[in-house]
């Protein structure tokens, strides 16, 4: 499995400035909206039944990130969420947990205390999170903080005005920065807000942007806005990792957030996996669910699978 | 596809159909024996069950089953095309109530895949009878004159690659503008058009406006010598396209032929790849490509060759070949053993003409009849599989350096059905379909079809159009 490495050789001169990372970026191949979506919903028919669903609901319980991400989040939240990440099913053991729980960066001590030992990560979204309109210092400051309190992956957002104004270079520095100060052993997804980007080619110019840059994960949106993660925008990033690991040998992860609230949902996102970039990318460790109501969802599913009928919302627990 | 994730099988249950042991000829609103008596089996390619008996139209048949029609003619194109839209209208909402139990059969008798049966079929047979129905009372408006007239009987006869889509595309333009029709499936795939037959009386189609003459090549050549046939429509090969316009040359036939094709898909080097990839992909490994306008010929501009190839084969890997009847099933069967012969053939004289064959891993069912997706590079124009219709998934890759050689490649063929064009430059779209001599040119996409888009070809691929409002000439007398 190729592991996170410096940028190959071969694309070290295209951030030498604001032009040769345009020129690079609107090389790119287009995307065809169209195609793109028709592509991402004939693969939502495939049919998961039986054995392959039960595997793709365990799959996909691994890969959530737990999010609570409100201002009224209380360390109270927290310890819950965090107790429900390393347990998701009480009345089943065998439920796998979950990848991470995503705080705000002054939860992430509470969180981290709540899944010590259990090797559920802490994700904290730093950087000025949701608009990411603060000053590069703060953002900076925000990062450490987050870091310093034991995060071991930080979700920034990158500043989608200067991407939209085309100062493509400024992004990439902030990006930079920011991964320097995330050091060697906390992990940085690099945020789009792609709802804000509007357009595919803006997306797949992003998803190559934040590569370059070094993100560990390129990622869909922060949930806040109206349209987060789509299989049509997934699919498209899921191509752009492939491409990336194809012409660099380093591989990122992917992780579709916000709006993926049912089980067949998160299935088809695993289908998109499965058919784009395969069994490599079929790991908590390369892909991801940012979600907060999925989980419940999966856990009914699965009890469904268990016992040939369905619960109910009190059979798992609220947060 | 080795994976971690591996699917479940998620068959279709054919329960939802019920194929009677034996089928007869459907004239004057009756299921009637053939007059001698032949039957012929069915069966479904992907297994090489016997799914039915079903009665072969002779001669005799031919003959009663024309003079039903004409019988009918005289009452049906009457009617006002109100009348007649309500019984396409009725045809058109059974056909979308039944169209679980129609894309199964469909998928037994042909070999299709189920998802391609109930996402693409099926949903555009009911259109064009929708369609169709839509113009029946608007004739005077269609810009052939004030009154346009039927021609009278129509004789039609249609391949077995899309069964009961071919049968819409002939029945329901004629019905629509007054005509009766006597019409032949093909001998691999007659089920479906039976089942139609049940549908026209479910929908009260009146006796003899529609007659289904099941049967081999001799039945279609006597329904098409028919002195009583005003019109012949015909899609199928060239050769037996040829064969008819011999037959109707000096009669007042009218006649449309819908034939072979050899399909240029060109993929510029600022096209969008990965869709471009996918329309590839459908352009010839839909229906396992036994479609006229398949995509066969892929060209592709020298600086990109590598890369797409890659990401092509990239992605057959991830095609799922196998039960027809899987909704996950992305390749299903040959139709025939005949059909698997031929496409065999013509891809080892591929090989031994010098072009590299290519296939993914893949593993073949044990019974049935099968061919993997296959990709031939370092092909030219001298080749005899950049030439020759292979009519099943063999893909032949080409390339070129300039826009005009793209073009001068693409027109090099003795067929002019369908052409792609995969670009990002909106004129550059615009100059190179005006130069393409294709009935069809998609644009970044490819085997499209809709009701209301008209489809033919050009050269060797035939003449006339079916669909829109320019398939309505080829029923009305003007």
């Amino acid at each position: 499995m190729p592991t996170t490495a410096p940028t190959a050789h071969a694309l070290s001169d295209v951030t030498a400035s604001d032009s040769t990372l345009r020129r690079f970026l609107h090389g790119l191949p287009g995307v065809d909206a169209v195609g793109l979506e028709a592509r991402a919903a004939s693969l939502g028919t495939r049919s998961i039944k039986t054995t392959a669903k039960a595997y793709a609901i365990d799959l996909a319980i691994s890969m959530v990130d737990l999010t609570t991400l409100e201002g009224a989040d209380t360390p109270g939240k927290v310890r819950a969420l965090g107790a429900k990440a390393v347990r998701p099913d009480p009345t089943d053991r065998t439920t796998p947990a979950t990848a991470a729980v995503c705080v705000y960066p002054d939860m992430v001590a509470v969180a981290k205390e709540a899944v010590a030992g259990s090797g559920v990560k802490v994700a904290s979204v730093a950087t000025a999170f949701p608009a990411g309109r603060a000053a590069l210092e703060v953002k900076l400051a925000d990062v450490r903080d987050a870091v310093a309190a034991g995060a071991d992956e930080v979700d920034m957002v990158i500043d989608r005005g200067a991407f939209l104004a085309g100062r493509y270079l400024k992004v990439y520095d902030e990006i930079v920065a920011v991964k320097e100060a995330c050091g060697q052993s906390t992990r940085l997804k690099v945020i789009f807000e792609t709802g804000e980007l509007s357009t595919y080619d803006n997306i797949r110019r992003a998803s190559w942007l934040g590569m370059l840059a070094g993100a560990d994960f390129i990622k869909t949106s922060t949930g806040k806005v109206a349209v987060n993660a789509t299989p049509a925008n997934t699919l498209l990033m899921l191509e752009a990792v492939r491409d990336f690991r194809a012409q660099t040998g380093v591989q990122v992860g992917v992780k579709p957030a916000g709006g993926i609230r049912t089980s067949k949902d998160a299935i088809k996102f695993l289908v998109l996996v499965n058919e784009t970039v395969g069994e490599d990318w079929l790991d908590s460790h390369w892909f991801r669910f940012g979600a907060s109501s999925l989980l419940n969802d999966l856990l009914m599913q699965r009890q469904k699978l268990a016992t040939g009928r369905y619960s109910g919302p009190d059979y798992v627990t609220v947060d | 596809m080795a994976s971690v994730f591996e699917y479940a099988p998620a068959p279709e249950s054919r329960s939802v159909v019920d194929i009677a042991p034996s089928y007869g000829l459907f004239i004057d609103g009756e299921f009637t024996e053939a007059a001698d008596g032949k039957v012929f089996k069915t069966v479904s390619p992907s297994t090489e069950e016997v799914l039915s008996e079903v009665a072969q139209a002779g001669a005799e048949d031919v003959d009663r089953a024309v003079r039903a029609a004409r019988k009918a003619f005289e009452k049906w194109s009457a009617l006002p095309g109100s009348e007649r839209a309500k019984y396409l209208f009725r045809i058109a909402r059974i056909i979308q109530e039944r169209s679980r139990e129609l894309a199964v059969l469909e998928t037994l008798d042909n070999g299709k895949p189920i998802r391609e049966t109930r996402d693409a079929d099926l949903p555009l047979v009911a259109a064009h009878f929708f369609y169709y129905a839509g113009w029946a009372d608007k004739l005077d408006h269609a810009g052939f004159g004030a009154d346009p007239r039927p021609l009278g009987v129509a004789g039609q006869v249609i391949p077995w690659n899309f069964p009961l889509l071919m049968l819409a595309w002939k029945i329901a333009p004629a019905l629509a503008t007054g005509n009766t029709v006597v019409l032949k499936p093909a001998e691999t795939t007659p089920l479906s058009a039976l089942f139609f037959a049940d549908i026209c009386r479910q929908a009260g189609l009146p006796r003899g406006v529609v007659n289904i003459l099941p049967g081999y090549g001799d039945t279609g050549a006597a329904l098409v010598a028919h002195p009583d046939v005003n019109k012949v429509a015909f899609t199928g090969s060239t050769a037996v396209g040829k064969e008819i316009a011999r037959t109707v040359a000096g009669t007042r036939k009218k006649l449309t032929l819908e034939l072979g094709g050899k399909g240029a898909n060109i993929v510029f080097d600022d096209a969008p790849i990965d869709q471009a990839v996918e329309g590839i992909v459908t352009g010839i490994f839909f229906n396992q490509g036994q479609v006229c306008c398949a995509g066969s010929r892929l060209l592709v501009q020298e600086s990109i060759q590598d890369e797409l190839l890659d990401a092509l084969k990239r992605r057959l890997s991830t095609l799922r070949l196998g039960d027809p009847l899987d909704k996950n099933t992305d390749i299903g069967a040959i139709n025939s053993a005949e059909q698997l012969a031929r496409i065999t053939a013509l891809a080892e004289q591929g090989e031994a003409e010098g072009a590299e064959r290519w296939s993914p891993a893949c593993e073949l069912p044990a019974s049935g009849y099968w061919f993997a997706p296959t990709l031939f590079t370092n092909v030219t124009q001298a080749h005899t599989i950049a030439r020759d219709e292979i009519f099943g998934p063999v893909l032949s890759v080409l390339t070129f350096r300039t826009p005009d050689e793209a073009v001068a490649k693409a027109n090099n063929t003795q067929y002019g059905l369908s052409a792609g064009i995969w670009t990002e430059k909106g004129s550059r779209i615009l100059a190179v379909a005006n130069k393409l001599r294709a009935g069809v040119v998609w644009s970044n996409t490819f085997n499209k079809f809709d009701p209301t888009s008209p489809f033919g070809g050009y050269k060797e691929s035939g003449f006339g159009r079916e669909g829109g409002r320019h398939g309505l000439e080829a029923y009305l007398d003007v």
